[in-house]
């Protein structure tokens, strides 16, 4: 299991549309992914969790992989987030 | 977890605030209450300061009793600098002594109508709800024929679509994707929706949509008590499945084992009605009627009759 605290950057913060490709980004692993805000921590892929947690851009998450390809999910999606 | 402070009390319950305005601020760290009975008398030992005091008719007429200076010495000591208000009940007075050591030390002073019971009861239970042991699981609740019922399983198996089906079949969803669970007492759970995916559902190839204002208020609920879960997996052909039916499988969430069935997904299985009738099975059982176990006995009794007719 790897994770990693990272600040969100993309201007807009995870609207609906991010959040969508952030989630078919993550349905694309075999890892188990998931996301943690404030001590809430939901499944990264899955959309309606994701939204739940209103990440705006400048708050920090904490991106959880498990898996055959967790290091590979990790990066990309940590770098998803952290382009503005 | 959210902080609760003496605001949310004078803004959930019809108090009266007298005293104390600049305290309204300080932040309630548990749920119980004291009631300083013994400390009126001069005991201050085992003052529980951080708790919010209630002064009932009993703490007051032992108070109204005191001389004048007990009386300011006994304020002067409740009225800490971390104490998170003080409630009178049944509308009485509030003592001029209480006025000035509250005002003094900023500990709001709240007045209500009600008894002290009554009063304590409410602000129990409303404390005990803000404090309550906190998760988020992945997975869609829905309340099929009065049972809670959460449906957990991989990302894309289908629960969306289930609790859709579900939901068209007239049971009512609660949250879909992200499930909020609370513990109440030691042994209930109850889930919501996160505020902001209230009434809505992820489908795959039509998107977000509104099951409220699609199906009506009837078809949505805000909360409910979990009592039963269901894990939906791809058929696995190398694991063994329950025929029988009369193990009970668990899953814990927070301190509380909730029963649970496994149930696989294949092409064909419609199991919107698997669900539905395990729901329902899961009712009678607790009713005291278990299939499973009756058909068991009767295959049982069966042997040991054929058993004896032989020795015969």
């Amino acid at each position: 299991m790897v994770e990693k605290y990272v600040t969100v950057e993309l201007t807009t913060g995870l609207q609906a549309r991010p959040a969508a490709q952030f989630v078919q980004k993550a349905n694309s692993y075999t890892s188990d992914l998931f996301i943690e805000k404030d001590g809430k921590r939901i499944n990264a892929k899955s959309i309606m969790g994701l939204m739940s947690l209103a990440i705006a851009s400048g708050e920090e998450i904490l991106v959880i992989a498990d898996g055959n390809d967790e290091e590979k999910a990790l990066k990309e999606l940590l770098s998803f987030v952290s382009e503005s | 977890m959210a902080k609760v402070r003496t605001q949310d009390l004078l803004d959930r319950f019809n108090l009266e605030l007298l005293a104390g305005e600049d305290g309204v601020h300080r932040e309630i760290n548990t749920s119980d209450i004291s009631r300083p009975g013994i400390e009126m008398t001069g005991y201050f030992e085992y003052y529980p300061k951080e708790r919010l005091q209630l002064l009932g008719k009993t703490e007051m007429s032992f108070f109204n009793d005191l001389k004048p200076e007990e009386k300011r010495d006994r304020m002067e000591k409740l009225c800490t600098d971390i104490t998170p208000g003080m409630v009178i009940t049944r509308g009485m007075d509030v003592p001029e002594e209480l006025m000035i050591a509250a005002n003094e030390a900023a500990v709001p002073v709240m007045r209500s109508p009600h008894k002290t019971t009554r009063v304590i009861s409410r602000l129990t239970n409303f404390l005990e709800v803000k404090f309550a042991p906190f998760t988020a699981v992945h997975g869609v609740l829905v309340d099929i024929y009065g049972i809670g019922v959460l449906i957990t399983g991989q990302s894309g198996v289908g629960k969306s679509e289930t609790a859709l089906e579900l939901v068209k079949r007239g049971h009512r969803l609660v949250a879909d994707d992200s499930v909020e669970i609370r513990q109440e007492d030691y042994d209930i759970l109850i889930g919501n929706a996160p505020p902001l995916i209230e009434h809505l559902l992820e489908i795959r190839g039509l998107g977000i949509i509104n099951v409220m204002t699609l199906f009506g208020a009837g078809a949505v609920r805000s909360h409910k008590k979990i009592s039963f879960s269901i894990h939906l997996e791809t058929w696995d052909q190398k694991k063994q499945y329950d025929r029988l039916g009369l193990e009970e499988d668990t899953m814990k969430i927070m301190d509380v084992k909730l029963p649970r069935a496994t149930i696989p997904v294949r092409p064909g299985r419609n199991l919107a009605v698997i669900i539905e009738v395990a729901a329902m099975n899961f009712r009678l059982k607790r009713m005291g009627v278990n299939a499973a176990e009756e058909f068991s006995q009767r295959l049982t009794n069966m042997i040991e009759q054929e058993k004896e007719g032989k020795n015969e």
